[in-house]
Parts: C-alpha cells; structure tokens; sequence
C-alpha cells in the first residue's frame, strides 16, 4: 500500500514476518552462511526467468518430434537439458503422458515439491490443504472442480512428488493442430494441463 | 510496469530465496527441509485446512527459523534480538529515510 503520510514520524514498520524474515537474512549473511548475490540470482531466477513456457517448450517439442518424446519418457531429465533447462529441483523429473486410456495429474501431499525448471513457482491452490489432501481421495472430483470431464473409460493416474522426483504430465496433443509448429503448439499448453488438473486446448 | 510478483509479498519471495540458498550452500539436503516442512504444514493444518497462500509461508518461516536455531546456524534468541533491532531502526528512522541498523546489531556475528 502507498503511504505518503507526512504526519507519520518514523518509517512504516513492515509486517511480523517480514521483520523476522529480515532478521534471519541479516543474521545469515553476517555469519556468511549465504552470499547475498546468491540470494539475488535465485530471486532473479524464480521471479523473471523460470516459469511454465519452458515446460511448454518441452512438451511441444515432445508432440513434434517422436524421437524427442521417447527420450523425454525415458529419461526427463537429460531430455529436457537438451533444450536447456536445467536447475534446482529438476534433477529427477518424470515425464507422464496422457492418452486416452489414462489422465495423470500431479499433487504432493507432504508439502509442494514441484518441478521448479519447468512451471517455476507453484500455483496457491497447488499448496493448498485441499488439493494436497483430495487428489488422491476424489482425484475426478477435484478435475471437475477445474472444469475438466474425463470420460468414463479413461482412468486417473495420481503421482504423488517429493524431494527427490518431480512430475511433468505430457497432455494429449488437441485436435486439429497437425499443420502447427512448435512455437504455436507451446501456446496450446497451460501450466495446469500440466499438472494435469488441465487440457490442452485447440486453437480458437 | 513491473511484471506481477510470483509471490503475493516481497518478504515471501526473500524467505523462498534464503532457504533454497542456505541448502545450496549445503547447511541442509533438500528432503531435510521437505521433511520438516511437511510435518509443520501437518501440524499447522490440523486446526484449520491450509489455503496455500499466506498461512503456507508463515508455516515455511516457522520451519526455517526451528531449523535454523535445531543447527545452531541461527539460534532462537539471536534471530529475536536482530528482529527487534530492525524494529527499532525503522520506529526511529525518519519517514522517507533509508532504514539501517546500527551499526553494532551485526558485529561480532561473522564466523572467524
């Protein structure tokens, strides 16, 4: 919020948890336990750089080049270092395709590991109580609440993440979009189809 | 214009920032921290069902700062006293200045 109170004699104090934050970031520091360049790049990282465009990126790819798609199935990791993403929290990415027999869609129910390189940040409700807790439970139920319908005969796969695997669910490539390429292809993937709780929609 | 912040404050994303880089430095693995974290939102949501947004990151920063004073890295009562510091400083810096803490708040804190 603005404050441009010229009656207020002192600097506006900042919340709680921004005084205890900045404490442990002057205590840190002082100690050189972390470098404040560091802390710097990874905000750099996390708020300009890192984001679901990359994981769009991989999964365009994926759609286009059955070569690419096989070796994104088997091995997530190297695959999506080929087209240059890498980074924390990537280290053991686990690529699930979508068909028609079967949706996968993604939660941790520990806490909200997430595959940082590919989608960046996770979504508040992905760090919710409730997403954590239902997905499992009612996994359709919660789909519907996104407004996704699955037909009957296609099952839901639910992968649970942690520390060490993250998941990145390969939606089913939308109709009508053989003519496309792969910049136009990426713009068809939003960040929740590939958590699953989404579809790749064709183009308007 | 700025392009919209990932986090919904400035102090979640620093608070973010600060824990992936004390476990890059190698004070704690990852699944450590995950650990932890996870066993304090299980606590936290016990009373309440957690929405993911500011009672996620007060959870985060309760885990870092038990983590934190459990390894010694930074204890209960130093993190309190620096809190209090920076409260001081901003109660008595004029308004529109830049706020520091006196020079004294930090000394003797590096590691030799």
């Amino acid at each position: 919020m603005p404050h441009d109170d010229s009656d207020h004699p002192h600097a506006l104090l900042p919340s709680d948890p921004a005084l205890r934050v900045k404490a442990l970031e002057t205590l840190l520091t002082a100690k050189g336990l972390v470098d404040p360049a560091a802390l710097d790049a990874i905000l750099d990282t996390y708020e300009r750089k890192v984001g679901p465009h990359l994981g769009a990126q991989a999964v365009a790819r994926a759609w286009s080049d059955p070569a690419f798609r096989e070796r994104l199935l088997t091995d997530a990791t190297a695959a999506i270092g080929e087209l240059g993403i890498t980074g924390r929290q990537g280290e053991h990415v686990v690529a699930v395709e979508n068909t028609p027999e079967t949706h996968n869609m993604v939660v941790c129910t520990l806490c909200s590991c997430y595959p940082w390189p590919l989608l960046g940040i996770p979504p508040a409700w992905y760090k919710s109580d409730a997403y954590r807790a239902r997905a499992v439970r009612e996994p359709r139920k919660v789909l519907a609440e996104f407004g996704v319908t699955l037909p009957e005969g296609q099952a839901v796969r639910v992968w649970d993440s942690t520390a060490e695997v993250r998941y990145l669910v390969i939606p089913m490539r939308p109709e009508g979009t053989e003519g496309l390429d792969e910049t136009a292809l990426a713009a068809l993937v939003s960040r929740d189809s590939m958590i699953g709780t989404g579809v790749a929609e064709a183009p308007k | 214009m700025n392009k919209p912040s990932k986090f919904d404050e400035p102090w979640q994303a620093q608070l973010f920032a600060l824990t992936v880089a004390l476990s890059e430095a190698g004070h704690f693995t990852w699944p450590d921290w995950t650990a932890a974290f996870g066993a304090m939102l299980k606590a936290k949501g016990k009373d309440r069902p957690l929405d993911g947004g500011a009672d996620y990151y007060a959870a985060w920063l309760e885990t870092l700062e038990a983590l934190l004073d459990r390894t010694g890295l930074a204890g209960r009562e130093e993190a309190h006293a620096m809190r209090h510091a920076w409260e001081r400083a901003y109660l008595t810096t004029p308004h529109g200045a830049p706020v520091h803490l006196p020079g004294d708040s930090v000394s003797g804190l590096r590691c030799i």
